[in-house]
Formats: C-alpha cells, structure tokens, sequence
C-alpha cells in the first residue's frame, strides 16, 4: 500500500530514472486521492524550473556585478 | 557517433570557455558552490579562479557543455578540498562527510502511517514562475538552499545548478545511485517546505 512518503519519494526519484509500471500506477492512484501529493509532484518541476533560473544567475547579475564594473557581458532577454 | 575535435568547432557549440555567457553562468554557480562549501568568500573566489585557470588550459578538448561543467567542477571540488585540509578545520571536514540527516526531517513531516501530518500537507504553490521576477524571492531561495545540511545542498546544486546526470554525480562523489536518490529526496523535501513557509504561504 503506497502512503505519502513512498509516493513522494517515487515522485523525487521519478527526476533521476524512469520509474516502474508497477510503481507509476500505485503512485497514480495514490496521488488520484491525494492532494498534498499531487501538490508536491508539481512542486519538484517548479523546483527545478526554479532552480535552473537560479543558476543562469536570474539573480546572480545582483550577486555578480553590483560592484564590479561593466563586465560588457548582458544577460539575453 | 561525433568525433571528438581537439579545437572548440565555432557552428553552433558555445561550450566553450571562451564565450563569456557561458563562463558567467559557470562562475556564479561556482561561486554559489564554493562559498557554501567554505563559508567564506575569498577563499570561494581563490577557490574558483584557481579552478577556472586550470580548466582553460585543456579547455579545447571539451566540445560537449555538460562534460566540461563536470571536469570544471571536479577541479573545484578539489580545491575546495586542499583549502578546507589547510585549514585543518576538523568541523567542517567532519560535515562534509557527515552523512545522516534527513530522518528527523521525514518525521517532522509524516506520521507513523507515513502520511502527510496536516499542518505539513504541501499547497498548491500559486504562479511559481511569477517569483522568478522577485527579487525578495530569491533571497529566499538562496537562504533555504544554504540552510541544507551540507552533503545534502552538494548533490542538489549537481544535479539541479550544474544539471549533471545521475552517473557522473555518482562517479565524482565516488557514492551508490541509491544513495543519491535518498539524498536528492531529503534534499528537495527541506527545499520545498523551506520555499512553502517562507515564500508561497505569504504569498496567499
């Protein structure tokens, strides 16, 4: 029987490897009942989003240049 | 199969450490690294400029970004390492191969059935792609991603910053595939209720 840990466990894993048959339908029908698991699902791609902005340094021009002269080196658009 | 060019080919592959965007991107994100590994900006930026001189030596024998990020990072890493050794901080060297958090997180978290504890069932996280453009947002970013234990924050930042595969996080940290997963997931549950309390619950 799947309970929220497990299935938010499959759910991170799911990122890294393909998950199971077996393991993708007790997982759907977990998250099918499950609201604060549907959420979390939806959080690790926001994560990732997430974090892939942050390391294109979204912010990092802050971090970066806020006093070092003009690098000449603009962020794209 | 490509054969591998000993000269960075110009098309369309600026992967390169000579294409300043690129190289920005690269340094930030070492950066990021670095001073969370050392607590300490200067060394970070000796740490990082000394990793950067060494990996533009070889520079051209890399026509593939995701290869290039991994060797540049392996170089940091050790870097990081020979400082941390000189610094004979005993502490930090103990984090960094500390490995046993998590447990308690999951027990704050679920109850014994393994389900959600009700004050800890995660929201519907409302216009996540809208706090991009915030600038307090990612102040809380950066804060809930220092705020994970150490060894935790490293395989995060390899996987999701430096967007390395499984494999070759596996192979630099020298650790099991099944161990990565344990990490990665009691990374991304302290990352997401850091980010749920302190950002989207307001947000509300």
């Amino acid at each position: 029987m799947m309970n929220c840990q497990k299935s938010t466990q499959l759910l991170s894993e799911s990122q890294e490897r393909h998950l199971s048959l077996k393991e993708k339908i007790l997982l759907k029908t977990h998250v099918m009942m499950c609201s604060g698991c549907r959420n979390f699902g939806e959080q690790m791609k926001s994560l990732r989003e997430l974090s892939r902005a942050y390391a294109k340094g979204v912010n990092g021009d802050a971090l970066e240049d806020k006093d070092s002269g003009n690098t000449g080196a603009k962020p794209k658009t | 199969m490509q054969k591998k060019a000993a000269t960075p080919t110009h098309a369309e592959s600026s992967t390169d450490l000579t294409d300043p965007v690129f190289l920005k991107e690269l340094r930030i994100t070492m950066m990021k690294f670095a001073i969370l590994q050392l607590s300490d900006e200067h060394l970070a930026e000796d740490a990082v400029q000394e990793a950067l001189i060494g990996a533009l030596k070889n520079a051209g024998s890399f026509n593939r970004r995701a290869a290039l990020k991994t060797w540049v990072f392996a170089i940091l890493k050790n870097k990081i390492t020979d400082i941390l050794r000189k610094r004979q901080n005993l502490v930090a060297a103990s984090r960094l191969s500390h490995d046993d958090n998590g447990d308690e997180m999951q027990e704050t978290l679920f109850d014994r059935k393994g389900l959600w504890k009700t004050e800890e069932r995660p929201i519907a996280w409302s216009q996540p792609a809208e706090a991009v453009k915030n600038e307090h947002f990612w102040r809380v970013f950066d804060s809930c991603l220092n705020g994970l234990p150490e060894n935790l924050a490293r395989v995060f930042m390899m996987r999701e910053l430096l967007e390395l595969e499984s494999n070759e996080i596996c192979e630099t940290l020298n650790i099991s595939t099944s161990n990565l997963h344990v990490m990665l997931y009691r990374a991304r549950l302290r990352l997401r209720d850091c980010l749920e309390n302190n950002w989207f619950l307001g947000e509300k």
